[in-house]
């Protein structure tokens, strides 16, 4: 299967998607990286970089979809969702402005760059603003296909992804709608609920799983708000065991919105595998995975031994 | 425009907003009546000459536009929006009063008139230059203005802004900033100095003009000077008093944020309505 790298799709979406939306497009000193370059070199008349200077980007932004023409604002998960929050908060959300905001370099799995640059906590200040949608897609179809859904629809939206090249889960056509959940994989002993390229590590995981006797179920959440709220109830009903997975802090993000819903709903019962409440570190992908307990060998030796614990 | 519209006029426009901020604040018993009074003569400049704009169609495209950055002067701004017929002026007797009611800081969705919700200092030159851009890249003729404080200019993103918008030449926004010199803390030299303005403007890649703030006049001139002549964006660093109008306001930095008595609301009543600063 072959890997692409989220934000690249991103750039190369943005150029296709250009003849049949009229949106423009803002970055901030970081298009070769975020995937904007590309639309930026084809349409120049629809892009403007604004320096290194987040918080302007992204009221500039805000001001500018006030037309009704939506903004596009890229930048790193860090600065976008990190420095700008309250720009975000009071200039995009409160006026539900049409921004949409869509950041890479999210999450531990980064790499080299550190700590400084490893934004864990996005999804979680992103999801408690009325009115943001949060998307997460895990690889390049999603990513195209819940762009295209963005630009269509007004109002405000976050969409973040990582860094690597990823295999591709979906093909291409397959149907992804706006907070509705994915099921990839059916499974009768535990569910597992993944956003982002954590979904790659799950599939992996699951096949681990089955060698070892257990049948794990995957759902691909790319939506984290609207939560699809009736695929995580059918998977506590069905498995019990529900395992939530994301290169995010499990405070605030994925494994917090799932909790809700199943306190609410109050039945089965929720593992996060995640962050766990720490700042990341500079390493090389592998290096990280097994770190901080990502990969998809760790992901299933948490599981299995979950299941045994019961 | 301006030939018609005489400096008597604007200055019994001004002495209106300054008669219905200080009675909605004094009814809400809530609010910020000196940074309010202080920009009265600049919105009665913008809304009763300057701005081409137009109440029955408030969502017009290519209007002319004003971000209220200072968004605490919401009192003044609701009272030129009413009197310039975008809403009836009994709404100004309901401020700050629950979710139908004017809002503390201009609400975009609640108000017509308003053209960008505001209240975090700081942000709204960034939201003109953002209005500015698409206006310029679309060949609208709006202009876009922005009325800050001169306490407000410490934030940083204020600068970011003001960089970006000589970076693209945005010929179609003028920044007023109501130079009342005062802020929550004390006077805006003592607390955080940042003068001089003109000078960090003009190296930013600004033109800068300094006019009285309360001369109506004068407010025409320097804007009519500019308004579609531009050859990037103008900052008109407007000198003002704050709580200008009423004696016992004037340049106290205690009334930035506090409502009157009913003793002190008579009485910023007869100062206004004698027309005490003529």
């Amino acid at each position: 299967m072959s890997k692409m790298a989220n934000r690249i799709v991103y750039g190369e979406a943005l150029c296709r998607l250009a003849g049949q939306h009229m949106f423009y497009v803002m970055d901030a000193d970081l298009s070769k990286a975020t995937g904007t370059k590309r639309f930026a070199d084809a349409y120049p008349e629809r892009f403007f970089d604004m320096g290194i200077a987040e918080q302007n980007l992204m009221a500039t932004a805000a001001g500018m979809s006030s037309f009704g023409t939506p903004v596009i604002a890229s930048t790193f998960a860090m600065f976008g969702a990190g420095r700008a929050y309250e720009q975000i908060r009071n200039s995009i959300a409160y006026p539900r402005a049409n921004v949409k905001i869509v950041c890479s370099h999210a999450g531990v799995m980064i790499g080299e760059d550190g700590a400084s640059h490893q934004c864990l906590e996005d999804l979680a200040l992103m999801r408690v603003l009325p009115g943001m949608t949060v998307l997460a897609p895990c690889d390049g179809w999603e990513t195209q296909s819940l762009l295209s859904q963005i630009l269509s629809e007004d109002g405000p939206c976050y969409m973040r992804f990582g860094r690597r090249e990823v295999e591709q889960v979906h093909k291409n056509g397959t149907p992804i709608r706006i907070g509705r959940a994915v099921r990839l994989r059916e499974g009768n002993d535990v569910s597992l609920i993944a956003c982002g390229e954590m979904v790659q590590e799950c599939l992996k995981a699951c096949e681990m799983l089955k060698e070892r006797g257990i049948s794990a179920g995957l759902i691909d959440m790319h939506t984290v708000k609207p939560l699809d709220r009736e695929a995580v109830c059918q998977a506590a009903k069905e498995t019990g065991l529900v395992v939530c997975v994301e290169d995010h802090s499990v405070i605030g993000g994925l494994s917090s919105a799932v909790a809700e819903v199943m306190a609410e709903y109050g039945r089965g019962r929720l593992a996060r595998i995640g962050i766990e409440d720490r700042f990341g570190c500079s390493g090389q992908y592998g290096y990280l995975a097994e770190h901080f307990g990502l990969s998809a060998a760790r992901i299933a030796e948490k599981v299995e031994a979950m299941k045994m614990g019961e | 425009m301006s030939e018609t519209i005489t400096r008597d006029y604007l200055e019994r426009m001004a002495g209106k907003i300054r008669r219905l901020t200080v009675e909605s604040i004094y009814r809400a018993q809530s609010g910020h009546p000196g940074g309010a009074l202080s920009s009265a003569d600049i919105l009665s400049v913008l809304y009763f000459d300057i701005m081409d704009i137009d109440p029955q169609e408030p969502s017009r495209r290519d209007r002319d536009r004003l971000i209220l950055s200072k968004g605490h002067s919401a009192p003044a701004y609701y009272a030129a929006l009413a009197l310039r017929g975008y809403f009836n002026a009994e709404e100004l007797k309901r401020l700050r009063q629950g979710e139908e009611t004017l809002q503390g800081h201009p609400s975009m969705h609640r108000t017509p008139g308003v053209d960008y919700s505001s209240g975090s200092l700081g942000q709204g030159l960034s939201i003109a230059g953002g209005m500015a851009l698409y206006a310029a890249r679309n060949d609208l003729p709006s202009t876009i203005f922005c009325l800050c404080g001169d306490g407000e200019l410490q934030e940083g993103q204020i600068w970011e802004a003001a960089m970006s918008a000589a970076h693209y030449r945005l010929r179609n926004l003028i920044l007023i900033v109501d130079d009342n010199g005062l802020q929550i803390d004390g006077r805006v030299a003592d607390v955080m100095n940042h003068a001089p303005l003109r000078e960090k403007f003009l190296s930013f890649g600004w033109d800068a003009k300094e006019v009285d703030g309360h001369d109506v006049e004068a407010l025409q001139g320097a804007l009519h000077s500019v308004y579609r002549k531009a050859e990037g964006p103008t900052v008109i660093l407007a000198k003002t008093v704050k709580g200008k109008g009423v004696s016992f306001m004037e340049n106290e930095a205690s009334w930035h944020g506090s409502a009157p008595t009913k003793e002190q609301y008579e009485r910023a009543v007869r100062e206004l309505e004698g027309g005490r600063y003529e």
